[in-house]
């Protein structure tokens, strides 16, 4: 790996300052994709800003509009045992304490993974499906906003993410096939029954986290595992490779919606 | 070259690193902590496990400089001279080690389990050990130690 200048601010104007100021440098979170990749020499920052020094950016607490807002350097394991996201958002602490391992959940930061944007994270499903907003150090940005494509945000450089606010559904359950090894989504649906509708998020299969609008319109007119029965989701645009092919995938994206209707269904009893 | 300043085992500790130093190469080659060990370097395998803070991560997936004036605990630094740590003492009750490369991993991962939960169900153990692989044993044994560790910890001094 090549050295590089590390810099830990214990605020956020330095973090903004440093980089501004240096347009090539590259922000750490977590670091539980940023260092792997940085081993394998496929990023080579010469510059460093962790932000882990920043405490205000790890608090998670009752937002705006009564929305649970996290904090975007807390911790998987943070949002896993937090009270007040398990009170509230009970699907999201557990997606949260899915995510991994232990050793990666007590590293691997929610802003990290929601600007890198792996398709196969977890928290997009969570994202996209609770109508999240993504609090920047400049503006708001919607969860359909926010994630654009492959590894791709709205996200401009030097833009850091704060917090992210989740509105609190009526029910929500998240349900995932996991690769073996590396715990990553092969496909994972998040199903929330919002004021306003239903949404179902569907993150692993496709280039980007995206909505599965046939299953959201049958649980918009019977909330129930059995609703999604016969519809088979077109596998046209899916990803292929070694851990499974578009078809099964699409296969799956049904499977996971029926469970994760089903925990929805089983906490709300 | 960053100069750090930390805790580990309870000693203060400062050296200048340079920045891509990894945690588990400033511990292994800085002060000769060989307990901890790099099996995948890629953050699967948990043979580098220590604690930050009271936490498990994996040393191999965070930099040295990143640890600066924060506390570290290793695999030495959980027996006294006169006796084994009870995780320890159990994993060589059950023969829960074969070539033993994982165990300092292992045992640090299980004692961070322990310490936030100390009667763990067996499925809550497998779960928590998700990130530490173990080619010799099966874990059948490793599993059997951890519950006998919780035990043993468990009873009042």
């Amino acid at each position: 790996m090549q050295d590089f200048r590390y810099h830990r601010p214990e605020s956020l104007e330095p973090a903004l300052e440093l980089l501004a100021a240096n347009p090539e440098a590259q922000v750490i979170a977590g670091g539980m994709t940023l260092i792997p990749t940085m081993k394998q020499r496929l990023a080579s920052p010469e510059q460093l800003v962790d932000l882990g020094g920043i405490e205000s950016l790890s608090t998670i607490h009752q937002g705006p509009n009564g929305h649970v807002s996290v904090g975007a350097m807390a911790s998987h394991a943070d949002v896993a045992e937090n009270r007040y996201v398990l009170s509230r958002i009970p699907a999201l602490a557990a997606l949260a304490g899915g995510i991994g391992d232990p050793q990666v959940r007590n590293r691997g930061t929610i802003g990290g993974s929601i600007a890198n944007n792996d398709p196969a994270a977890d928290y997009p499903a969570a994202l996209l499906a609770l109508e999240a907003v993504v609090r920047t150090h400049r503006r708001e940005i919607a969860a359909e906003a926010f994630f654009t494509g492959l590894f791709e945000t709205a996200l401009e450089p030097g833009e850091l993410i704060t917090q992210v606010e989740f509105p609190v559904p009526a029910q929500a359950g998240y349900a995932k096939f996991a690769n073996r090894a590396s715990r990553y989504a092969i496909v994972g649906v998040f199903v929330a029954k919002l004021a306003n509708g239903i949404r179902v998020a569907v993150t692993g299969a496709g280039p980007s986290v995206f909505r599965a609008t046939p299953i959201e319109e049958a649980l918009a007119r019977d909330f129930s595992a059995a609703a999604i029965d016969g519809i088979a989701y077109p596998p046209e645009g899916l990803n292929a490779d070694m851990h499974a092919s578009p078809e099964y995938r699409a296969q799956l994206i049904a499977v996971m919606a029926r469970h994760a209707v089903g925990l929805a269904l089983a906490r709300a009893k | 070259m960053p100069s750090i300043s930390l805790k580990v085992n309870g000693e203060r500790v400062s050296a200048k690193v340079e920045a891509r130093t990894l945690l588990v190469q400033f511990l292994r080659e800085n002060l000769g902590l060989t307990g901890t060990h790099v099996g995948c370097d890629t953050g699967q395998c948990g043979a580098c496990v220590v604690h930050l803070n009271g936490r498990s991560i994996k040393s191999c997936a965070i930099f040295a400089v990143q640890a600066d004036g924060n506390e570290i605990t290793t695999i030495e630094g959980l027996a006294t001279e006169s006796a084994l740590h009870p995780l320890q003492q159990a994993f060589w009750e059950h023969h829960a080690l074969q070539c033993g490369f994982c165990t300092p991993g292992m045992v640090m991962s299980a004692l961070d389990l322990l310490t936030r939960n100390p009667a763990p169900a067996e499925d809550e153990i497998r779960d928590w050990l998700e990130g530490n692989l173990c080619r010799c044993t099966g874990y059948q044994n490793i599993i059997r130690a951890v519950q006998s560790a919780a035990d043993a910890m468990r009873e009042p001094c």
